[in-house]
């Protein structure tokens, strides 16, 4: 028998509290676990890693359709930051042209865990992402030839709060992310760039939440670990293009979570035709390193001396 | 393209080759079962985990609806169930009676939850 006594909680206590920081990694609020989503920005630091992420884009108004294969990395400096760093190999298909294929640009960014409110499963991160310039194939694949900077909130908050008569109810979360994308040259051959405002959210309903903390209702594996879901993101010119040209896409899907990684899916949907026409799809494999590698490279580089 | 292939690569078999790797601990079923009704008292609650539980930072304990503890204290891991945590229970009147956990998995990892059960309202 395991009986549990003070003395080897102590012991145990001079352990944990120099290895305490290490738990907190990816999105844990209370009881709420939050996957990382495919489309919008996921509200907490991280060491993680999609490795990858396949993307074939609807056709866009002219016709020609892109597929896109995308690796980033999130890595924790300290228990409440992180670095993030990522780059896509593209392939463009004019209609009635060959394809073009090469690297987009190269994006990174800082993050810091602004509050985790465990008994409210609320999150919130601040982050800087910057996207540089010339680091993709620019007159071939429209990589910009300037630099964005790209400022951003990062949100969620699961429903897991509301009264017990609500039972059902209780699985659902929300995410989402507001920011702006801030163009160092305001054009490019003749071609205005704009300043953007960028808003997402992802509508998730979590049966890990259901089975765990709701009722029971008999989900065994992969069931119960699946988190369906739908995510919207939109794109509003705010400056030298008219606003209107808002361009966005809604994409259901479904992420499984399991103790390593995840897998997701889902299918792109533009809302107007200045995104696009027809549909899209898109898959990710996500991996854990912080479980995977809990005492090495999963941890917050500030504790790896 | 050479790049991707060798980040994809060495991305699987990072995965692969992690067999002794540990994780958080999610509650995987419980006894009684997450929010259900059972005729009469249960002696004990017994949680069952994904993942092997760090004894010393592992608790439960069971409140009923005006927030009093109606548990024994003698929370416990079973001999050779590393990821199962039991404590036993006062006789329940019928009500409903609300469980919380904490545990950290053996690599340090912690989670938390609760859930409620009803007794004799079945």
């Amino acid at each position: 028998m395991n009986a549990i006594r003070p003395g080897a909680a102590v012991a145990a206590a001079v352990i944990l509290l120099s290895t305490n920081s290490a738990a907190l990694a990816h999105g844990f609020a209370g009881q709420r676990f939050f996957p990382a989503t495919i489309l919008t920005d996921d509200p907490f630091v991280a060491d993680e890693m999609s490795i990858p992420q396949v993307t074939v884009n609807p056709p866009t108004p002219d016709g020609s359709r892109e597929t896109d294969i995308d690796i980033d990395l999130s890595k924790r400096i300290t228990p409440d930051t992180d670095v993030i760093i990522g780059d896509s190999w593209q392939r463009l298909k004019p209609t009635g042209l060959p394809a073009v294929t090469g690297l987009g640009a190269l994006h990174t960014g800082a993050q810091y865990q602004l509050f985790v409110n465990g008994p409210h499963e609320a999150l919130g991160l601040v982050g800087l992402n910057v996207t540089w310039a010339h680091t993709g194939r620019v007159q071939a694949l429209g990589a910009p030839d300037f630099t964005t900077l790209s400022p951003t909130f990062d949100f969620g908050k699961g429903l897991g709060d509301l009264p017990r008569w609500l039972p059902y109810l209780r699985p659902f979360a929300i995410t989402g992310n507001l920011g702006f994308d801030f163009p160092t040259k305001t054009e490019s051959a003749g071609v205005p760039n704009p300043t953007d405002f960028n808003y997402g959210f992802a509508f998730e309903y979590s049966f890990p939440y259901l089975q765990c903390c709701v009722k029971d209702i008999g989900l065994r594996e992969p069931f119960n670990r699946l988190i369906p879901l739908v995510e919207v993101a939109f794109t509003t010119p705010i400056n030298r293009v008219p606003a209107t040209q808002t361009i966005g896409t809604i994409q259901p899907g479904v992420i499984w979570a399991g103790q390593y990684f995840q897998i997701g899916a889902e299918a792109i949907l533009p809302v107007n035709h200045f995104t696009g026409h027809g549909y899209g799809g898109v898959v990710q494999f996500h991996i854990y390193l912080d479980d995977l590698f809990p005492r090495s490279i999963g941890r917050p580089i500030s504790e790896w001396w | 393209m050479r790049g991707i292939i060798v980040a994809l690569v060495a991305g699987a078999a990072a995965v692969g080759a992690a067999p002794l790797a540990l994780a958080h601990a999610f509650l995987d079923h419980a006894s009684p079962a997450v929010g259900s009704s059972v005729p009469a008292s249960p002696p004990v609650v017994t949680l069952w985990f994904t993942q092997d539980l760090e004894p010393a930072f592992s608790g439960v304990t069971v409140t009923n609806e005006a927030g009093q503890r109606v548990d024994l204290g003698n929370v416990q891991i079973p001999p050779g169930s590393p990821a199962e945590l039991q404590i036993g229970l006062k006789p329940l009147p019928p009500g409903t009676y609300l469980v919380s956990w904490h545990v950290v998995s053996v690599d340090t990892h912690p989670t938390e939850g609760t859930f409620t059960f009803e007794v004799g309202r079945g």
